[in-house]
């Protein structure tokens, strides 16, 4: 029988160990569109947070009724509900922040992390359980987030949360603004320096390679 | 109930009750919050008329309430005359609902319809800055498609009702980067001082692919197209022509010519 997982494996694992986007290269696409400024990506780190919390929270409660047929659909109705809550909140109390969030808000829903931890945590784990390993993959992809987050708003714009840190040279200042880490490519080159860190760090998450070059050869040799 | 949880009377029971607490859920949450996100598009709204008429920018909510309460006079202006409307309340008339209802707006011929809105409502709200009694410049709501979607935001006039203070957007779906990039403030600060009509009063502003030549006589109607973004662009240059022209605020602005501001 697999071990029963504890509660404080499932919080902190998907931090470094299991990180949903360094390890398991989840989540991809909402890193790259939300962290040109931290604010943006700490509220989009707090909303899948609470919706990979919640989604897990709620199937793993009813996990013992979802025929098996139907069980892909069952969990994306409740975490796209939970969704469009998230999305409504957003839309009444952080309205300017809503806004620049636009379509990435809606778009948890199609995130892997969500639908991944419902599948693979919550299909066969107890509704408590469940509900922290929501959080602990929250604070994984949160941890990602905001690291991008600091990075790119930091040495691409000189602040952090709006607040000027390095003054910059139009303003007169020393610091001259790389323009690149404001664009969504940046946080691909980031991420992939995170991943290579994280793997140098943790050897055991190095992958076997999936594929292998042949060799160059002359003709000669081959026929 | 069948014992078995694979049954096809189960599946249904279960996607049946799950969807009916989804919805219930969805459409309470939808419902409770309502009110407090109308206050607040109201207030971005109001946000973007104040920034676009040169009186602030990142106010503060009750700055806004302050700034446009003291500064800014709506009115309702009937577009087939140019007069004013008094029966409606401007603060509370909606130009936009109007424009859906088939009592309150007219369908556009493909002709007319240069900005593509496909129905114009006959009553809009415009906003006025007053300064000491004066009227100090004049916000016509203006909107049209661009890419994939409609724009809608506002120009602001001054006074001589040719000048332009400010040109801005508060709502659209444009491609971030491209045609999102009618929101930069670098691109919205091309607009104040440029004029809207010729000595004849028609529309000759002009937005313009490949850059405009300061040198030319033109320059002062002409304003760079966005990088990348052609059809967005376009845009943005037939909605001011069709709101500037007769079918849009023409008569509005004739009226004020002939009878001072």
């Amino acid at each position: 029988m697999a071990q029963q997982a504890t509660v404080k494996e499932v919080l902190f694992n998907p931090v470094f160990n299991n990180n949903p986007i360094a390890l398991q290269i989840l989540g991809i696409c909402s890193a790259l569109a939300v962290t040109s400024n931290l604010k943006t990506a700490l509220v989009m780190a707090i909303a899948l947070t609470l919706v990979t919390a919640f989604s897990n929270l709620f199937i793993s409660l009813i996990r013992a009724q979802i025929p098996g047929s139907i069980r892909m659909i069952v969990q994306m109705v409740i975490i796209a509900s939970l969704v469009i809550v998230v999305d409504q909140v957003l839309r009444a109390y952080a309205f300017s922040l809503a806004k620049q969030l636009s379509v990435f808000v809606g778009l948890i829903i199609t995130n892997c992390i969500v639908m991944g931890r419902a599948e693979a945590f919550a299909m066969q784990n107890p509704p408590m359980l469940s509900f922290w390993d929501g959080i602990g993959n929250g604070l994984g992809y949160s941890t990602m987030l905001v690291a991008l987050g600091v990075i790119r708003e930091l040495f691409g714009a000189g602040k952090l949360l709006g607040i000027e840190i390095l003054p910059l040279i139009k303003d007169g200042g020393w610091y001259l603004p790389n323009g690149l880490l404001l664009l969504p490519p940046s946080a691909f080159f980031l991420i992939g320096l995170f991943i290579w860190a994280l793997r140098s760090w943790k050897k055991n998450q190095v992958e076997a390679p999936a594929f292998r070059m042949a060799p160059q050869v002359s003709d000669r040799e081959v026929y | 109930m069948s014992s078995n949880k694979e049954s096809t009377v189960r599946t249904l029971l279960v996607a049946l009750t799950v969807s009916l607490v989804a919805s219930v859920f969805v459409a309470g949450s939808a419902v409770a919050l309502k009110p407090v996100q109308l206050e607040n598009r109201l207030l971005d709204k109001q946000r973007s008329i104040l920034a676009i008429a040169g009186l602030g920018d990142n106010l503060s909510s009750a700055q806004v309430k302050e700034v446009f309460g003291s500064r800014i006079k709506a009115r309702v202006v009937d577009l087939d005359t140019g007069e004013y409307q008094t029966t409606f309340d401007p603060l509370g008339f909606d130009p936009l609902k109007a424009a859906k209802d088939p009592k309150m707006s007219a369908a556009l011929s493909s002709e007319a319809d240069k900005a593509l809105i496909k129905r114009r409502e006959r009553f809009t709200t415009v906003y006025m800055v007053e300064q000491e009694g004066r009227i100090e410049s004049l916000i016509l709501p203006i909107r049209g498609y661009g890419l994939w979607s409609t724009l809608h935001g506002f120009l602001a006039l001054k006074a001589d009702l040719n000048t332009v203070v400010g040109l801005g957007f508060y709502q659209h779906a444009e491609t971030p980067g491209l045609g999102g990039e009618v929101d930069n403030p670098k691109w919205k600060a091309l607009w104040p001082g440029k004029t809207l009509f010729d000595d004849a009063g028609r529309p000759i502003i002009k937005v313009v692919k490949g850059g405009v030549d300061p040198a030319s006589p033109e320059a002062g109607h002409q304003v760079d197209a966005l990088a990348g973004a052609t059809l967005t662009s376009n845009g943005v240059d037939r909605l001011l022509q069709f709101w500037l022209g007769e079918q849009g605020f023409g008569p509005y602005l004739a009226r004020l010519r002939q009878q001072g501001v």
